[in-house]
């Protein structure tokens, strides 16, 4: 299949290095889990677990809350030991609540009802389960599986399933595609199912014949899976992103604002289908995910299962510890990454990398210099930007310029960043130019919003003092009507008074 | 609990720096450089050290007028770029103070009188060529003969008449038109290309040394773009457009106008599409922009060497394009990807 080459982009070489992964293991629940109740898109779900509530492995102990959320389900059994706000890695650096379980070393779990007959299920059937199991994209975005599955737009002619990871020092997906290929290939075909979708394409990366090998083979071996293509892309970072994707398997060039829901096209990362895929088969809740944890800085670098609310450090810890040359701990790729102050972070759902860098990984200190306008930011920008003068921009406070520029349409790859000859930090001038954006939209609607309310307040005034206006004037006619009928009674009885008197004057007279 | 520095993203060692890709540069202008002090002598060498000698000197000495830390920037080698592209438009043997009038202007007012690195909307090695060009015009006539048509003067002859002004055998002696010169002054007198190539001026100006030339720089010019430190597209530009412009000429009357390959191979053409066109901070940034910006050198060249007052006008060009270059950017920003 011809593979489109998407503007842009980068063959980034393999550091950190991804280690090899013979077998896929498990790491063992630590004693203490902190699990986050934000771990998907949207708003964090709401504890429904008491402090020293003991629960069951797979048991709900957040429900989502309003319709961009997800459920979260505990991984091992225990005690609810505390319900509390900690730092989890989260891109705005704020705490979110956590519910920490004390496992108790038992094997004691729930599931959901299996439903192995998914031929028989509708789509809205399917997404309510992945609502129920709380399965979320596992490719980073962590954007709710069921919205996904259940969302509108034309009828879906394609499904993808995303096996690039471009990141350098990633290696969760491949390492899922090889070890539980035929997982990917069934939840494939239950996704396709879902959505009625009459393709489907799996992409996998370049460099990992051996996911697609085995790809290949459990295709082969699944019924459901006759017609699904196999598809390597090219080893060049940001292939792994869902427009560069799109563009490259069908030709749709995807601007912001634009879902691939719009264009008849799904995308899902093959840990998802996976997931999907025990969640409606199994009845398992998503509660544990694949990372992969590399750099120099960890003495033995690996790729293992992992329970969500692992904390970082006990991760390390399970990976032989700290190098001696540890200077970085990041969560995320190399080139989008949240570098984190302190390894008491939870993994959570979308954490598919924990880097240790050492001081050969990370960029040198080195002073700023001028922008040079060499043009290599523009020449590897993947949504053909050109971030010198979106810089330039931002950094006067040009944000409505910046904007016009096609701000909004940055992917946040970094690449620009990483090729900078000046050092410039244009990422982070990048994300703090829409950060400044999204806060002018905010103040902007929050404006608009009390003009409104003010404009409604002055309305309703006015009409109360109509009304008043009104009252007033009919009770005075009223008064005046009633004074008027008043007078000619008066008048009338007063009349009478006199008639009858010459009557009685005439009865009388002479 | 561990603690962490933390940083923003990404976290991956650095591309190359300004610095390197500066030296780059030089390293690419060596071939060049030597090519032309094989033809021109040692001359050529003696005028980019004092260029760049004196480059240091004014780059300190505004960086210190700025209020400027000294440190990272007067090792970032866009001074020696200045001032190596400078000398290498001089006359091997042009007095020392051309050198030092030129980086005082290319520096000092091309460069830092407009906020330094980064923000010089002019080249700086132009704008210096420039205001000696017109300031000494007679001065910057005097090439020697190249190697082959002439005795080419060695180290302690450069270094005497570069310092002291004097030259043995008389300035008549020493000096002769370049090709270009010739070219120029006979075809404004009127005559045709077949006569200016019988004449005696013209069999002695040197004109394989210069092709010589040109293919070194050439040569270390595609290197920088294989390297992606030039942009392919802007040399791409001025020499297909130095090409296909004069081409149409040349064929309507091959006995006036000069076939497109000697326009290429004559004067410093060749370096200014590999190396002055090309300088990002002052050209054009976007990648239709670069074809733009290359074509209009292509034709202001050509325009000027046929009409201008000077028989070369590549600095002209070059100031000329880098005054338009705003503007073909505002008019050139690339479609952003699915709009």
């Amino acid at each position: 299949m011809p593979v489109a080459r998407f503007p842009g982009g980068l063959r980034l070489d393999a550091q950190p290095a991804v280690p090899g992964v013979p077998a896929l293991r498990r790491l063992p629940t630590p004693a203490r889990l902190r699990v986050p109740m934000l771990q998907h898109q949207g708003e964090p779900a709401r504890p429904c677990v008491a402090v020293g509530q003991r629960v069951r492995a797979g048991e709900r102990i957040g429900v989502a809350v309003g319709r961009l959320s997800a459920h979260v389900h505990t991984p091992c059994s225990g005690t609810v030991t505390a319900i509390a706000a900690h730092d989890i890695g989260h891109p705005s650096g704020r705490a979110l609540p956590c519910v920490e379980i004390a496992h108790d070393g038992s094997d004691d779990h729930v599931r959901l009802p299996p439903l192995p007959d998914w031929r028989a299920l509708d789509r809205g059937a399917i997404a309510a389960r992945l609502h129920e199991a709380g399965v979320v994209g596992l490719g980073g975005g962590t954007f709710p599986a069921a919205l996904k599955v259940a969302a509108g737009g034309p009828p879906v002619h394609t499904l993808i399933l995303n096996g690039c990871e471009s990141d350098p020092g990633a290696g969760s997906d491949a390492a899922v595609m090889c070890h539980r290929a035929d997982e990917v290939v069934a939840g494939a075909a239950l996704l396709a199912h879902a959505l009625s979708a009459a393709r489907v394409l799996l992409a996998v990366n370049a460099s990992r014949a051996d996911a697609a090998g085995s790809l290949r083979e459990a295709c082969a071996r699944d019924p459901d899976a006759a017609g699904f293509d196999i598809v390597t892309v090219p080893a060049r970072y940001p292939q792994g992103s869902e427009r560069q994707l799109v563009y490259a398997l069908t030709g749709i060039a995807l601007p912001h604002g634009r879902r691939p829901h719009d264009e008849g096209l799904r995308v899902f990362n093959v840990a998802t289908a996976a997931a999907a895929w025990r969640a409606v088969v199994r009845g398992e809740p998503l509660t544990a995910r694949v990372v992969t944890l590399a750099g120099g800085g960890v003495r033995r670098p690996c790729t293992l299962e992992v329970p969500v609310g692992t904390l970082v450090a006990d991760l390390v810890a399970f990976a032989g510890g700290y190098g001696d040359d540890a200077q970085r701990l990041v969560l995320g790729g190399a080139l989008m990454g949240r570098a984190l102050p302190h390894d008491e972070v939870p993994i959570g759902k979308g954490s598919y990398n924990v880097l240790v860098l050492s001081s050969r990984e990370i960029p040198a200190p080195t002073p700023v210099m001028p922008c040079i306008r060499c043009g290599e930011c523009a020449r590897v920008c993947p949504s053909r930007l050109l971030p010198r003068q979106l810089y330039s921009e931002i950094r006067q406070g040009g944000f409505e310029a910046a904007a016009a520029l096609g701000l909004h349409d940055c992917i946040e790859c970094g690449l620009c960043d990483t090729v900078c000859p000046s050092y410039i930090p244009l990422l982070h001038w990048l994300r703090h130019g829409k950060g400044e954006l999204a806060f002018a939209a905010r103040e902007q609607d929050l404006r608009a919003r009390s003009r409104q309310a003010h404009h409604a307040r002055q309305e309703r005034l006015r009409r109360l003092a109509e009304e008043r206006e009104r009252r007033l004037a009919e009770r005075e006619r009223t008064a005046l009507a009633n004074r008027e009928r008043a007078m000619s009674d008066i008048l009338a009885r007063a009349l009478s008074r006199a008639g009858l008197r010459k009557r009685e004057d005439g009865g009388d007279g002479p | 609990m561990r603690t962490f520095p933390t940083a923003h993203a990404p976290h991956r060692p650095h591309a190359r720096s300004v610095r390197t890709v500066m030296w780059l540069v030089c390293a690419a202008l060596v071939p060049g450089t030597l090519a032309q002090a094989l033809f021109f002598g040692a001359g050529v060498v003696v005028q980019v050290l004092l260029a760049v000698a004196f480059a240091l000197a004014v780059e300190a000495l505004c960086l210190r007028l700025r209020g400027v830390p000294l440190q990272p920037f007067l090792g970032d080698g866009s001074a020696v770029v200045t001032a190596w592209l400078f000398a290498l438009c001089l006359p091997p043997l042009a007095p020392w103070w051309i050198a030092a009038a030129g980086m005082l202007a290319a520096l000092g007012l091309g460069k830092h009188a407009f906020g330094g690195l980064g923000h010089n909307p002019f080249n700086p090695a132009m704008v210096g060529y420039a205001l000696v060009l017109l300031g000494w015009p007679l001065d910057l006539a005097r090439w020697p003969p190249a190697r082959g048509a002439g005795e080419v003067p060695g180290l302690a002859d450069a270094l005497r008449t570069i310092f002291t002004g004097t030259a043995d055998a008389g300035w008549d002696a020493l000096t002769r038109a370049t090709p270009l010169a010739v070219q120029h002054d006979l075809a404004a007198a009127g005559r045709t290309l077949a006569e200016i190539r019988a004449d005696v001026a013209w069999t002695t100006a040197g004109a394989p040394a210069w092709g010589w030339i040109a293919a070194a720089f050439a040569l270390g010019g595609i290197a920088l773009c294989l390297l992606r430190i030039v942009d392919w597209r802007t040399p791409a530009a001025v020499l297909l457009g130095v090409l296909v412009l004069a081409l149409p000429p040349w064929l309507f009357d091959s006995g006036v106008h000069p076939p497109p390959l000697q326009h290429l191979a004559s004067g410093g053409l060749v370096l200014c599409a590999f190396f002055i066109a090309s300088d990002p901070v002052s050209g054009a940034g976007t990648p239709r922009g670069r074809w733009l910006f290359g074509i209009g050198v292509a034709a202001l060249v050509l325009a000027l060497r046929a009409w201008g007052r000077f028989p070369d006008g590549i600095a002209f060009a070059i100031l000329a394009m880098n005054a338009l270059a705003p503007l073909i950017d505002r008019h050139t920003v690339p479609r952003v990807f699915g709009r």
